[in-house]
């Protein structure tokens, strides 16, 4: 599979590699969704560096695994959205709530920090 | 070129070659991107509504414009009100009905043909205007 998925203390970083078909999307869902719970992760970052294509199938997919990420009890953030890939999302309109976004790894780990870390949990 | 549709996998081989053929037609590396996301998103209505069909993908030259056009065929159950499916957020089925509206939004021209039972046909064009400096050359050497 084109995504490499590594635990990082209570997080899961998966990095996406190339352009996914939508079956190797949805397999990165579940995949996602079931290791949350067998390592008690608290947050999922996603990088998106490589994808050059986050269409409306793709995005609706992000937005339905912070969802489900959600209602574990963990949070989900998406970084490294291509600034060409943004102005086709913005073309879209579409809605992306509740999916958290930051500019590359680093923001986003910062981002689930705030977010896991004593009085900061739940807000956001 | 003409990419057969059937399989996802063929959906990321259209998109693919969708970007590749707007960027040696100088669209720009934003343009590029729109132009393969509006083919992912009429390529997955072809397998989603009628399980397989083709897209053709060529350029345009014009004098003062270059252009990419797409069309994307399907001998599907065709689309019973296209002004309907335009619209956003209707869908025959589920989801956002995002495919035809989003498509459109990131094109400048686009028109759906179909009928009931009769399959449908979604061309989409993204135009380019030449700069003053292609033009120049395109004098200084006819047929360039």
């Amino acid at each position: 599979m084109s995504v490499a998925i590594l635990q990082h203390g209570d997080y899961l970083i998966a990095s996406i590699q190339a352009d996914l078909t939508d079956g190797q999307v949805l397999e990165l869902r579940d995949t996602l969704a079931d290791r949350l719970g067998v390592h008690r992760i608290r947050g999922i970052i996603i990088d998106v560096t490589a994808m050059d294509v986050i269409d409306s199938f793709v995005a609706r997919s992000l937005r339905s695994l912070a969802i489900t990420t959600r209602l574990r009890g963990a949070e989900t953030v998406i970084v490294g959205i291509q600034p060409d890939v943004a102005i086709a999302l913005v073309q879209f309109s579409l809605n992306l709530e509740p999916l958290h976004t930051a500019l590359d790894l680093d923001e986003g780990q910062a981002l689930l920090d705030r977010w896991t870390t004593g009085a900061g949990r739940g807000a956001g | 070129m003409v990419v057969a549709i059937a399989t996802d996998v063929d959906l990321v081989r259209a998109r693919a070659e969708g970007r590749a053929q707007a960027v040696a037609l100088g669209f720009t590396r934003t343009d590029a991107t729109l132009i393969a996301t509006a083919i992912s998103e009429i390529a997955r209505n072809i397998i989603v509504h009628a399980g397989q069909g083709r897209i053709a993908i060529r350029g345009l030259q014009e004098p003062e414009r270059h252009g990419l056009v797409v069309v994307a065929e399907d001998d599907g159950p065709g689309i019973r009100d296209v002004e309907a499916a335009l619209q956003d957020g209707r869908s025959g089925r589920g989801g956002f009905g995002l495919g035809l509206p989003g498509a459109r939004r990131l094109m400048d021209e686009f028109e759906v043909v179909s009928a009931q039972d009769a399959g449908t046909t979604v061309t989409m064009t993204k135009w380019r205007v030449r700069t003053r400096l292609e033009l120049l050359h395109a004098r200084r050497s006819p047929g360039g």
